[in-house]
C-alpha cells in the first residue's frame, strides 16, 4: 500500500473548505473547515462569503490534513482538485490553490467533477466499486441519478431534478418550520419523534416513467399545509410534518433509485451526497434494497456531505488507472457536465 | 535573491521575476475573466525566460488589491499555497502602490481603479513610493483632489471625473517586484498576504417567511 501514490485532494464547490489525503484505496486523512455557521442567519450559503472563507482556510486545512495523516507535503506525489460544478467564485479559489501546490511540487494535478468524486469516494469505504453501478446523489446542489460503467473514465447521467435539490427542499422546509439552516440535520431530528404517515404530501413525477425528479411541488404543498394550519389558529405539529415530507423525499428517491437498477440491469446501488446522511433515506434505501435484491453502498455520512477524501479518491483511481492528468490552465466550470469525469 | 511577483487584483494577470538587483523576466496578459487560468501558467513562464527553478525562489510578492474580489482571491490564494509548499516568505503590497510605484511624475497624484458597481478605488500619494490617503473605495465624483494626474484603468474610465489621466493603465509585476525589493532593502515592512476587500460581502438578512397562499 505504501507504494500506492498519495493524493491530496481539495474541494471548495459550495461552503465547505475540503481536504483529503488518500493513498489508492486507503483514507488517510479527511480535514473539514465549514463556514456554514457564517451563512445561517442569511438562511443559505452566501458565495461571496464562503469564498473569503475558503481563501482564509486553505492552507490551514492542507496543513492540518498533512498533521492527522502524518505526512509531509513532499510525500503528495498528485493533486486532485473539484474542477465543477458549483459556486463560480469558491470552485477558483480551490482551482488555483491546487494548482499553486501542483506547480510547486512538481507534481500532476487532477481537475475532477464534484459529483463523480461523490461516487469515488466508497471506494475508500468499502473497496473497489462493482462496473458498473447506479448512484443516487443528493445534496443541497443535485439530484441525480448516474449509470457509472467506470467512475475513472465514464459516468452517464439518467435522471435529474427538474427543479429544486432534495437538499433545497430539506432548507426551505426547515424555514417553513422555524427550524435552522441547512435544514437537512434538523428536519431529520424533528421527523424522529414525528408520524411519517401523518400526512400524504404529494410526490413529484412518481409514475411519470422518467428517472427524474420534482421536489418544487412538494415544497409548496408542505408551505401550504402549514399555512393552512397557522390560518384556521391551529398550532403545527412540527414532527409530524417533518416525517411526513421527509417521508415524501425518501420514497420518490428510493423507487427511482430502484427502478434505475432494474431498467439497467445493475445490482448495485450507491448513495452519497449531503442528503444521503438523512437517517430515513438510509433507512428506507436498506430496506427497499433489500426487498429488490439491490446491494446498497452508502457511505458514512461525513463521507456523503462534501468533503476533500471524495477528491482525493477519486483522483487516487485516476492516477491508478493511468488517466491523463490536467493542464495548469484548467478552468473551473461552475456547470461541468457530469459526463465529464476529469478535464 | 530570486523573488517571484505578481498580481491578479485588476483585469491584468502579471507575473515577474526578480533577483534583487534587477527584474529577470515578466509576462502580463489583460483578460478580466481567466486570472485563475493563466495564472500559473505565467509563473510558469517566467521562470522558464528567466532559466530559473521554482526551488530557486527565496520570496513571493503578491498584490492584495483592493480589487475585484474573485481575480484578487486567485493571486493570494496562489501566494499562499506557494509559499506553503515551497517555504518561502510571502510579502503582500497594495495593488495601487504598486501603480503609483510606475508614475515618474510630479506629486501630488492619484492611483484609481476599477470597482465596478460604478465606483473606484483609489488612493493619493506625495511621490511614487508615498501614500497620503486611502486605499478607500467611492463614487468616482466624490474622490478627493480628483483634478489631479491620475495613474490607473480607473481614472480612464471616468474621464469626467479624472480629468488628468495618466498611464499605466494596469500595475505591472515588475513594478511590484521592484517596489518589494525596495521595501525589503530598505527595512520597510511589507505586509501579510491579506485581501484588502473594503467592501463587506454581499448579503441580506432574510426577511419573514413568504407566504405561499394568499393572506
Amino acid at each position: 500500500m505504501a507504494d500506492e501514490p498519495l493524493v491530496l485532494g481539495i474541494e471548495t464547490s459550495c461552503d465547505e473548505t475540503g481536504i483529503g489525503l488518500v493513498r489508492g484505496h486507503t483514507l488517510l486523512m479527511d480535514a473539514v473547515a465549514s463556514s456554514v455557521d457564517e451563512h445561517t442567519r442569511f438562511g443559505g450559503v452566501v458565495p461571496e462569503i464562503a469564498s473569503r472563507a475558503h481563501l482564509e482556510a486553505m492552507t490551514p486545512t492542507v496543513e492540518r490534513a498533512l498533521a492527522g495523516a502524518g505526512a509531509r507535503l513532499a510525500d503528495v506525489d498528485a493533486i486532485a482538485v473539484t474542477a465543477g460544478p458549483g459556486l463560480a467564485g469558491t470552485l477558483l479559489v480551490g482551482a488555483a490553490a491546487a494548482k499553486a501546490y501542483a506547480f510547486a511540487l512538481g507534481v500532476p494535478l487532477y481537475g475532477v467533477h464534484h459529483l463523480a468524486a461523490h461516487v469515488a469516494v466508497d471506494q475508500v469505504e468499502h473497496g473497489a466499486l462493482p462496473q458498473p453501478c447506479v448512484a443516487l446523489l443528493v445534496s443541497g446542489g443535485h439530484s441525480s441519478l448516474l449509470l457509472v460503467p467506470d467512475v475513472a473514465t465514464e459516468v452517464v447521467p439518467l435522471g435529474a431534478t427538474v427543479d429544486d435539490a432534495a437538499g433545497e427542499a430539506f432548507d426551505k422546509i426547515a424555514r417553513v418550520l422555524g427550524l435552522p439552516f441547512p435544514g437537512g440535520p434538523p428536519v431529520d431530528r424533528a421527523a424522529r419523534e414525528g408520524d411519517t404517515q401523518a400526512i400524504f404530501f404529494p410526490r413529484g413525477k412518481y409514475d411519470d416513467g422518467t428517472l427524474d425528479f420534482s421536489f418544487a411541488g412538494l415544497k409548496t404543498a408542505v408551505a401550504r399545509w402549514v399555512e393552512a394550519r397557522e390560518r384556521a389558529g391551529e398550532s403545527v405539529p412540527v414532527a409530524d410534518v417533518a416525517a411526513s415530507f421527509q417521508e415524501a423525499v425518501a420514497d420518490v428517491l428510493t423507487k427511482k433509485a430502484i427502478e434505475a437498477c432494474r431498467r439497467h440491469g445493475v445490482p448495485d446501488l450507491l448513495i452519497g451526497g449531503g442528503v444521503a446522511a438523512n437517517s430515513r433515506l438510509r433507512a428506507m434505501a436498506e430496506e427497499r434494497c433489500e426487498a429488490a435484491g439491490i446491494r446498497p453502498r452508502v457511505p458514512r455520512p461525513k463521507l456523503c456531505t462534501d468533503n476533500g477524501a471524495m477528491v482525493a479518491a477519486l483522483g487516487a483511481e485516476l492516477v491508478a488507472r493511468g488517466v491523463e492528468p490536467s493542464r495548469l490552465d484548467l478552468p473551473a466550470d461552475s456547470a461541468l457536465p457530469v459526463t465529464t469525469v476529469s478535464v | 535573491m530570486l523573488l517571484l511577483a505578481f498580481d491578479t487584483a485588476t483585469p491584468a494577470i502579471t507575473a515577474a521575476l526578480h533577483d534583487g538587483s534587477a527584474p529577470l523576466a515578466s509576462r502580463t496578459v489583460v483578460d478580466q475573466r481567466r486570472h485563475a487560468e493563466l495564472l500559473v501558467p505565467s509563473i510558469d513562464a517566467v521562470l522558464r525566460e528567466a532559466g530559473a527553478s521554482r526551488r530557486d525562489l527565496t520570496d513571493v510578492a503578491v498584490g492584495v488589491g483592493p480589487g475585484p474580489f474573485t481575480g484578487l482571491r486567485v493571486g493570494l490564494v496562489t501566494a499562499r499555497s506557494l509559499g506553503h509548499a515551497l517555504g518561502v516568505a510571502v510579502h503582500g503590497l497594495c495593488t495601487l502602490d504598486v501603480l503609483a510605484w510606475e508614475y515618474f511624475g510630479a506629486g501630488p497624484f492619484l492611483a484609481v481603479t476599477d470597482a465596478r458597481r460604478r465606483e473606484v478605488y483609489w488612493a493619493s500619494y506625495r511621490d511614487r513610493g508615498t501614500r497620503l490617503a486611502g486605499p478607500a473605495v467611492a463614487l468616482p465624483h466624490s474622490v478627493e483632489d480628483r483634478g489631479l494626474p491620475a495613474v490607473g484603468y480607473g481614472a480612464a474610465l471616468y474621464p469626467d471625473a479624472f480629468p488628468d489621466a495618466r498611464p499605466p493603465q494596469y500595475p505591472s509585476a515588475e513594478a511590484l517586484a521592484g517596489l518589494a525589493v525596495a521595501r525589503l532593502r530598505d527595512g520597510v515592512p511589507t505586509g501579510p498576504p491579506e485581501p484588502l476587500y473594503l467592501r463587506r460581502p454581499d448579503a441580506r438578512l432574510p426577511g419573514p417567511r413568504k407566504h405561499v397562499t394568499p393572506a
